[in-house]
């Protein structure tokens, strides 16, 4: 068993989906940001069978965590401070996601202007349907 | 400033204002032949269109104004590799309102986005081509004196064609509306829009043969089944002459129907039928000059007393 300790203040990111959470790590822009992630590949878990989990250490104001709820909103966000789960945060969708996907509509205009940012809005909340601002075309992509 | 990307960029009581001011229009050209003296409008077209442009710029010219632009991309700085937004920008030095078309779908919002000048999509690949619709519901308004409780039938390609899906969704904001969409299985209307009507209860049927419905419409909108939207030729030749419209179909017609068509016709309605008093695609075409000169005023703020 492995054994990951526990951090101070930030997020632990529980019920991704195994094998999901380097794609979470990207989507969440990680990459970018200076701070100590823990990623946790294939662990056990009673509901899922396997699961994979995030642990962030970082102000928790630092990250915008609504694009979860597009990825995938059965991810469990817990938010840490002074070690201990202070509140699990509910994902709502957002009304728009900017450079998270991209328009696969080869007649929109994203496929030729140059700089131009792929932005898909929330088109109908309960069907959670998100359609290109340019196109209007469904987005397909499955994370 | 405003633009116009989709015909619901409109509420219903802004497309009755307009719709007044195209009315008056018709009637009073000469009350505006100088309200856009020295207004220019920028015409571009970045793929080939007859009607459209020609409407634009009869309508521009009608107003007093003056016109420039492009017709064909391979005439304009987007042949050199020019992006959307630099275009848009270099324009709006130009002139102080400009239609544009372009084959990528959403490239006039994308224009509007970084323009200083009022943008007006002039038909965006299959996506919108609100003018058309604006042309639609003022024909239907002027003819008939209301847009509301009526039963329209549209025939043909209900699947691709961007017009009557515009002007289903423009319709479905009025009230005592039915719809009737003939087509075949093939060429049938996309489910999300039946779900669309659905969900907010509007009537609608949908049925193969034409004469079955002819005497139940007050309005008949035709449409050309359109060779590019079709991945064999085989599929194109069996179904373009599904539905003919002719004489003996017109027979079967109420005395007032309407016959409208976005144009241009192949041989989808007989030549035949234009003498019909019914035939109202020609006088659409002229509504379709009213409601861009109205739309023109509306978009500059420019009001004739």
């Amino acid at each position: 068993m492995l054994n990951v300790g526990k951090i101070e203040e930030g997020f632990v990111l529980d019920h991704i989906k195994a094998g999901k959470s380097l794609s979470v790590y990207h989507h969440l822009q990680l990459d970018k940001q200076d701070c100590t992630v823990a990623i946790i590949k294939n662990a056990k878990s009673n509901k899922m069978g396997k699961k994979d989990i995030l642990k962030v250490e970082c102000d928790i104001n630092m990250l915008d965590l609504d694009v979860l709820a597009f990825i995938d909103h059965n991810i469990t966000v817990n938010v840490i401070k002074d070690g201990e789960i202070v509140s699990k945060k509910d994902l709502v969708l957002p009304k728009e996601i900017k450079n998270i996907i991209k328009c696969k509509n080869p007649r929109c205009i994203t496929s030729i202007e140059q700089e131009l940012p792929h932005i898909f809005v929330l088109a109908d909340e309960e069907k959670e349907i998100y359609r290109c601002k340019y196109c209007e075309e469904k987005c397909q992509e499955n994370l | 400033m405003r633009h116009l990307m989709s015909p619901l960029d409109f509420t219903t009581e802004e497309l009755d204002r307009l719709f007044d001011l195209a009315n008056d229009i018709e009637k009073n050209m000469d009350k505006y032949a100088h309200a856009c003296a020295g207004k220019k409008l920028a015409s571009c077209f970045y793929e080939p269109s007859t009607r459209t442009r020609l409407s634009f710029e009869s309508a521009m010219l009608s107003l007093g104004g003056s016109v420039l632009g492009f017709s064909d991309a391979n005439s304009s700085s987007a042949a050199k590799g020019e992006s959307v937004s630099d275009t848009i920008r270099t324009i709006s030095c130009f002139a102080d309102i400009c239609a544009m078309r372009h084959p990528k779908e959403g490239a006039p919002m994308v224009a509007a986005s970084r323009s200083t000048i009022p943008v007006i999509n002039a038909g965006d690949g299959g996506h919108q081509h609100p003018t058309q619709t604006l042309t639609d519901l003022l024909t239907i308004r002027s003819l008939k004196g209301t847009l509301s409780n009526f039963t329209i039938g549209l025939c043909g390609d209900l699947k691709f064609g961007r017009t009557v899906h515009s002007l289903i969704n423009a319709l479905v904001r009025y009230e005592g509306i039915k719809f009737i969409f003939i087509s075949p299985v093939e060429l049938k209307v996309p489910d999300y829009i039946t779900d669309m009507l659905k969900d907010k209860n509007i009537p609608y049927e949908e049925v193969i043969r034409l004469e079955e419905v002819m005497p139940t419409l007050d309005f008949l909108y035709m449409t050309r089944v359109q060779r590019e939207r079709f991945f064999n030729e085989e599929d194109y030749v069996r179904l373009k002459d599904f539905y003919i419209l002719d004489k003996a179909k017109m027979e079967l017609a109420k005395e007032d129907m309407l016959i409208l068509h976005p144009l241009p016709r192949v041989n989808e309605i007989s030549v035949e039928v234009d003498d019909d008093p019914r035939a109202a695609y020609f006088r659409q075409v002229q509504y379709g000059v009213y409601v861009r000169m109205a739309l023109i005023l509306t978009l500059l703020d420019i009001h004739v007393d």
